[in-house]
């Protein structure tokens, strides 16, 4: 089963995406910032991550920035989800290794989408 | 609606556009005939109808045609289609043309997504070989669609249907939650109000002609004539693509699938031969 890490401080956008991508058959476990996720990948690098950008402690963007650097950080498939939806926000996520970029809100429809064109 | 109304709409679909409209899809009429009577100062779909019943008025006898036939389209849409245009459609074609230009249609392209999706492809082929000559052409019934997809104006949902980022991010700049499709892209489209059952004679000629879940809406007898004119349009090399698992009567003997690539139809050799 596939693994994919939901990183929002929104613990209703968390239960949201876990239902969404529970039917698209993840195994999902959750962070409430970046900081929290980067422990999660440390200790067991997920398939994919569904990441806010806005949180406290690390944001979205910091956390991917010293994810890419870590030992395996470059595999997991980085799929930013965030109310900035703005193209300076898409190219610095893309600059930064993300691999796709949903504005919310989204659906189930939208996340499912663009978990498959991100290859998963 | 009561079944005069329906019967009505049914008709006029029929007879002006070879749509075939189950009766019992009251309520697909009811909610794409409400904003035409509204639009149309109308306190009922009821009262548009009866409008259109005693005054025999063109523009609004195809006002409700046009809302009726109207369908879903997103960006890259099936994906597969897409992916066989850029890596096997268009590289045969170019050895085939040579430096002659690759004519594609996409023969009812509703607010436009789908010959967009073809024209960000064909600039991304063309900066990896500026040979490439790639001319592209959208219609549709619908003179509403067409205007939306000239303006290449879509909203945040729109954007996120079907689009890669990486597209998106190159091709597109925004205002708010709008996006409009780059002006390069826009200018490599030529728009055309066209009704598929009236007459493709003077279209002339398209080596890959898109018309993807059109003809499945359509009458049999409308299916077989669109079919028997793209014969005349698409060349012998050419290609036909339909919508994944749309049901097209007919479409065996005018064309013939491609093996392995669901939706894609090359000209059946023999058929010119068998309809002379």
């Amino acid at each position: 089963m596939r693994s994919c890490l939901v990183v929002d401080d929104s613990r209703v956008i968390r239960k949201v995406a876990r239902r969404i991508l529970e039917d698209l058959g993840y195994e999902i476990s959750e962070a409430a910032d970046g900081m929290e996720a980067l422990a999660w990948c440390r200790a067991a690098m997920p398939d994919a991550i569904l990441l806010d950008w806005n949180m406290p402690v690390m944001t979205g963007i910091e956390f991917l920035r010293r994810l890419r650097t870590e030992p395996g950080g470059e595999a997991p498939v980085v799929i930013f989800c965030t109310v900035e939806n703005d193209l300076a926000h898409i190219n610095e996520a893309l600059d930064a290794g993300a691999n796709e970029y949903i504005m919310k809100p989204f659906d189930g429809d939208i996340i499912s989408l663009k978990f498959a064109e991100a290859g998963l | 609606m009561t079944a005069e109304e329906v019967a009505l709409v049914v008709a006029l679909c029929r007879a002006r556009a070879g749509l075939k409209l189950a009766p019992d899809k009251t309520y697909l009429m009811e909610s794409r005939l409400g904003p035409v009577a509204r639009r149309e100062s109308f306190d009922s779909v009821s009262d548009l109808l009866a409008a259109v019943r005693g005054r025999r008025d063109e523009a609004l006898i195809w006002a409700v045609v046009e809302a009726v036939a109207s369908g879903e389209t997103a960006f890259f849409r099936d994906r597969t289609p897409f992916q066989a245009f850029r890596e096997e459609l268009i590289p045969q074609l170019a050895r085939a043309r040579g430096g002659h230009p690759i004519r594609v249609w996409s023969a009812a392209c509703a607010t436009g997504q789908e010959v967009y999706s073809l024209a960000m492809l064909a600039e991304e082929m063309a900066a990896e070989d500026p040979s490439l000559r790639i001319e592209l052409a959208a219609s549709d019934l619908s003179a509403k669609a067409l205007e939306r997809a000239q303006g290449g104006l879509y909203n945040q949902f729109e954007v996120q249907r079907g689009l890669p980022i990486r597209l998106l991010a190159r091709y597109f700049e925004n205002n708010d939650d709008q996006w409009r499709i780059a002006e390069a892209i826009r200018k490599r489209v030529r728009w055309r109000r066209i009704n598929l059952v009236a007459g493709l004679t003077a279209i002339g000629r398209f080596d890959v002609v898109f018309c993807r879940h059109v003809l499945g809406h359509m009458t049999e007898e409308a299916q077989v004539k669109v079919l028997a004119e793209l014969t005349q349009v698409i060349p012998e090399d050419g290609y036909l693509v339909l919508g994944q698992n749309e049901a097209v009567a007919g479409v065996g003997e005018a064309f013939r699938p491609v093996v392995g690539r669901p939706g894609l139809f090359r000209r059946n050799p023999d058929y010119r031969a068998a309809a002379a």
